[in-house]
C-alpha cells in the first residue's frame, strides 16, 4: 500500500514508486449490465432495419456484450481480467445455447404428454379397445426387453474389459477386441435389428417375431457401450492396490474379484446404467424383431411384444379413429420413457455417490 | 574424511532421538512381543548371479549376494541403479511388469525361486513386501485391511482366531493403540504414518518369512519414520528383512548389512559395488565409488 502523498515516511522504498497488488475491479453486476445495455442496442437495431426476431436478437446480443465487457473491462481491469471476462462470456453463451434445444425438447414432451397420462394409461393394454386402452403392455415390453438384454451385455461386456485391462497387454487379441468394439459402437441400429431378426430365422423360420429377439439386436448396441465404459474405470483402477494384492500371495483371479473389481464397483455400476439408459429408446431394431402387439406379453420367448418406443411410433403413425386421444398417448409414452431414462440416471448418481471409493 | 560422515550421521540421529518422542506403544509391543506365535524361521535370500531386464533394457547385471536370516539389510544407491528393480525380483513382482525378465537364480533357503516348478503365488506367500507409498485397499476398514491377507488367501478361520491374527498384527506394527477403538473405519482414513504401519501390519498377519520394504519411510514425516524404524529392529527378530533406502542416516541406523548399488552411467546397468557390514560400509570401505556415495560426495 502506498501512503498518501503529504504522509512522506523514511522508509527505503520511498525511492521509487510504491507497487501495489490492488488495481481496478469491475462491479458484481457489470456482466448482467453489459448484456442487457447488448441487448437494447441489438434489438433498436433490428427494429431500426425492421427484421426483429428473438433468434436473431440473441445472435447479436453476444457479440455486442463481448466487445462491450472487453473494453469497458479492458480500461479498468487490464487486459488479463478483459480476455477472462470474453471468454467466461463465450463459454457461458455456448452452454446456454446447448441447452436451449434440451430444455425446449422436456418442455414440449411434458406440454403434450401430460394430457395423455392417466390410471388406465399404465394399467391397461389396447387389445380391442377401439380408440383407448394404455399402454401397460408397451411398458411391461420395454422393461422386459430392456432387462434381458442387460442381462446379456453387462457379464459379456464386463467380463471383456477385465479380459482387455487386466490379461490382455500386450496380446494381438486384445488389439482386436479394441478395434472391433470400436466398430461395433459404429453400428447403425437398424442394422443390429437386422442381425438379431437374421439370426433367429436361421432357427425359426421367416417371419418370427420374439421379445429375446430384440434384447439380442439391443445387446448388440448395448455391449460396445458397456465395455468402453468398464474398460475406462478399470484403468483408473491404481496397480499398487493390485500389487498389494499379489505382494500378500493371492492369486490373480482373487486380485481382480476381490480388490479390481470393489474398487471400481461404482463406475461399473454407473457405465451399465448409462448404457441401458442409452438402448432403451432404441426403435428401429425392435420394429422389425419383436413386431407390434396390443396385449400384455411379459415373456420374452413367445410371441410378439410391444415396447414404448415403437408404441409411440404406431400410435402416431396410424392414429385410427379418436387422432388426438392417439397423439396424446404417444407423447405420454414418450414421456413415459424420457422419465425412466431419468430415473436410471438418478439411480446411476445415486449408487455412485454411495458406494465410491477414493482412489489415490 | 569417513571420521566427518560418522559425526555428522551421529549428529543426525541425536537431533532425530532428542526431537521425537518415545514410540507409544513401544511397551506393549515389546510385552506382547514374546507372545507373537512361535518363529517359523526367517529364511536365507541368496540371488546368484542375477541379471534383470525390462524388455531389451539391461536394468541390473549380474548380483551375486547372500542376504542373511533375522538381520536387516539395507540396499542404497543412487535413484535409478536397480535398488527397487532387485528388491522386486526377490519375491518376483519383477515379472509382473510387462515385457520383464530375470536371469541367473534366486534361492530361499536353497530352493531356486525361479525354478520351473515354483508358483509364484507361493513366493509371495513367503517374502512379503511394503511399498514406497501407503497403500491400503480403499473398500476395506482397519480390520478388513489387516486381515486382508487371510480373507484373500481363502483361509477359513473362527472369528475369534481372526481378531487374535489382527491385534497381533496391529501390535507388531506399533499401531494397536492408535485403532483399537475404530477398527470398522476404513483404513485411508488413517494418516500417512498410519497407513504405512497399517500395511506393514497387513503384510506381518500372512507371516511372512523375508519381508521386503520399497523406501517405506519415504512418504512419512520424521516422527513416523522412527516409529517405522523401531518396528523394524523389531521385526528382525522374525523376519529376513530387506530394505531399499535413499536415507543413508537410515541405512546406517537401522540396518546391520548394506548393498551399494551403483551405475557407471545412465544407460547402464546398475551393479551391485560392495557389500557389508553397515558399519564398514559407511566407515572404511573398499571401494572408491562406495566412500564418494556415503560421504555424500555424489548422488
Amino acid at each position: 500500500m502506498a501512503p498518501p502523498d503529504g504522509a512522506q515516511t523514511n522508509a527505503p522504498q520511498a525511492a521509487g514508486p510504491a507497487i501495489s497488488i490492488e488495481g481496478g475491479i469491475l462491479p458484481g453486476w457489470a456482466t448482467w449490465a453489459v448484456l442487457a445495455g447488448a441487448a437494447a442496442i441489438a434489438s433498436a437495431f433490428l427494429l431500426a432495419i425492421g427484421s426483429f426476431t428473438v433468434a436473431l436478437l440473441l445472435v447479436l446480443t453476444v457479440p455486442v456484450a463481448a466487445a462491450g465487457i472487453y473494453f469497458w473491462s479492458r480500461s479498468v481491469e487490464g487486459p488479463r481480467r478483459a480476455k477472462d471476462r470474453v471468454v467466461t462470456l463465450s463459454i457461458a453463451s455456448a452452454f446456454a445455447l446447448a441447452m436451449i434445444p434440451l430444455i425446449s425438447l422436456l418442455y414440449e414432451v411434458v406440454k403434450r404428454g401430460v394430457p395423455g397420462l392417466s390410471l388406465e394409461f399404465f394399467t391397461e393394454d389396447a387389445r380391442g379397445k377401439i380408440g383407448g386402452g394404455g399402454a401397460a403392455h408397451a411398458i411391461v415390453g420395454t422393461l422386459v426387453i430392456t432387462g434381458v438384454a442387460a442381462a446379456i451385455s453387462v457379464p459379456i461386456g464386463i467380463m471383456t474389459a477385465i479380459y482387455m485391462n487386466e490379461y490382455g497387454a500386450g496380446k494381438k487379441l486384445r488389439r482386436a477386441l479394441t478395434f472391433f468394439v470400436d466398430v461395433m459402437t459404429g453400428i447403425p441400429s437398424i442394422v443390429a435389428g437386422l442381425f438379431a431378426y437374421a439370426l433367429f430365422e436361421l432357427f425359426f423360420g421367416p417371419g418370427i417375431r420374439l421379445g429375446v429377439m430384440g434384447s439380442v439386436a439391443l445387446s448388440v448396441l448395448m455391449i460396445p457401450i458397456v465395455i468402453r465404459s468398464a474398460e475406462e474405470v478399470l484403468k483408473i483402477v491404481p496397480n499398487h492396490l493390485r500389487e498389494a494384492a499379489y505382494a500378500l500371495g493371492t492369486p490373480k483371479w482373487k486380485t481382480i474379484v476381490r480388490i479390481v473389481l470393489p474398487t471400481a464397483f461404482a463406475g461399473l455400476v454407473t457405465g451399465v446404467m448409462i448404457a441401458t439408459a442409452r438402448i432403451i429408446g432404441e426403435t428401429a431394431p425392435l420394429l422389425v424383431t419383436t413386431g407390434v402387439i396390443d396385449s400384455v406379453n411379459s415373456d420374452p420367448f413367445n410371441g410378439r411384444m410391444q415396447n414404448l418406443a415403437v408404441y409411440a411410433y404406431s400410435e402416431y403413425r396410424s392414429p385410427g379413429v379418436m387422432k388426438q386421444a392417439s397423439y396424446d398417448r404417444a407423447w405420454a409414452a414418450a414421456l413415459t420413457l424420457i422419465a425412466i431414462v431419468m430415473i436410471l440416471n438418478v439411480v446411476a448418481r445415486l449408487v455412485y455417490r454411495r458406494y465410491k471409493t477414493e482412489i489415490r | 574424511m569417513f571420521g566427518a560422515a560418522s559425526t555428522k550421521r551421529e549428529t543426525e540421529e541425536a537431533a532425530s532421538t532428542g526431537t521425537t518422542p518415545p514410540a507409544p506403544s513401544a511397551e506393549t509391543a515389546a510385552g506382547a512381543a514374546p507372545a507373537v506365535h512361535a518363529n517359523r524361521g526367517a529364511k536365507t535370500v541368496e540371488a546368484k548371479s542375477v541379471d534383470l531386464f525390462y524388455g531389451d533394457f539391461h536394468a541390473v547385471e549380474d548380483v551375486n549376494v547372500k542376504i542373511e536370516p533375522n538381520k536387516v539389510t539395507a540396499l542404497i544407491g543412487s535413484s535409478g541403479c536397480g535398488k527397487t528393480t532387485f528388491l522386486r525380483a526377490l519375491n518376483r513382482m519383477h515379472e509382473l511388469t510387462p515385457g520383464a525378465s530375470v536371469k541367473g537364480h534366486i534361492t530361499l533357503d536353497g530352493e531356486d525361486m525361479y525354478g520351473a516348478k515354483v508358483d509364484p503365488v507361493r513366493v509371495r506367500r513367503l517374502v512379503g513386501m511394503v511399498f514406497q507409498a501407503p497403500n491400503p485397499f480403499p473398500t476395506m476398514s482397519v480390520y478388513e485391511n489387516v486381515a486382508a491377507g487371510l480373507s484373500l488367501n481363502s483361509k477359513r478361520m473362527k472369528k475369534a482366531d481372526k481378531d487374535a491374527v489382527v491385534e497381533r498384527s496391529l501390535r507388531g506394527a506399533h499401531l494397536w493403540d492408535e485403532v483399537k477403538d475404530r477398527l470398522d473405519r476404513p483404513g485411508t482414513g488413517l494418516s500417512g504414518g498410519q497407513q504405512q504401519r497399517l500395511c506393514i501390519a497387513r503384510t506381518i498377519a500372512v507371516e511372512p518369512e523375508v519381508l521386503l520394504m520399497d523406501e517405506p519411510c519415504s512418504a512419512l514425516d520424521p516422527v513416523a519414520t522412527l516409529a517405522v524404524e523401531d518396528l523394524i529392529a523389531e521385526l528382525k527378530n522374525r523376519f529376513t528383512i530387506v530394505i531399499v533406502t535413499h536415507n543413508m542416516q537410515q541405512a546406517a541406523r537401522a540396518s546391520d548389512v548394506t548393498a551399494f548399488f551403483n551405475l557407471e552411467k545412465s544407460g547402464d546397468p546398475g551393479r551391485l559395488v560392495e557389500v557389508g557390514p553397515t558399519e564398514e560400509i559407511f566407515t572404511k570401505p573398499k571401494q572408491k565409488a562406495t566412500e564418494d556415495y556415503v560421504s555424500g560426495r555424489f548422488g
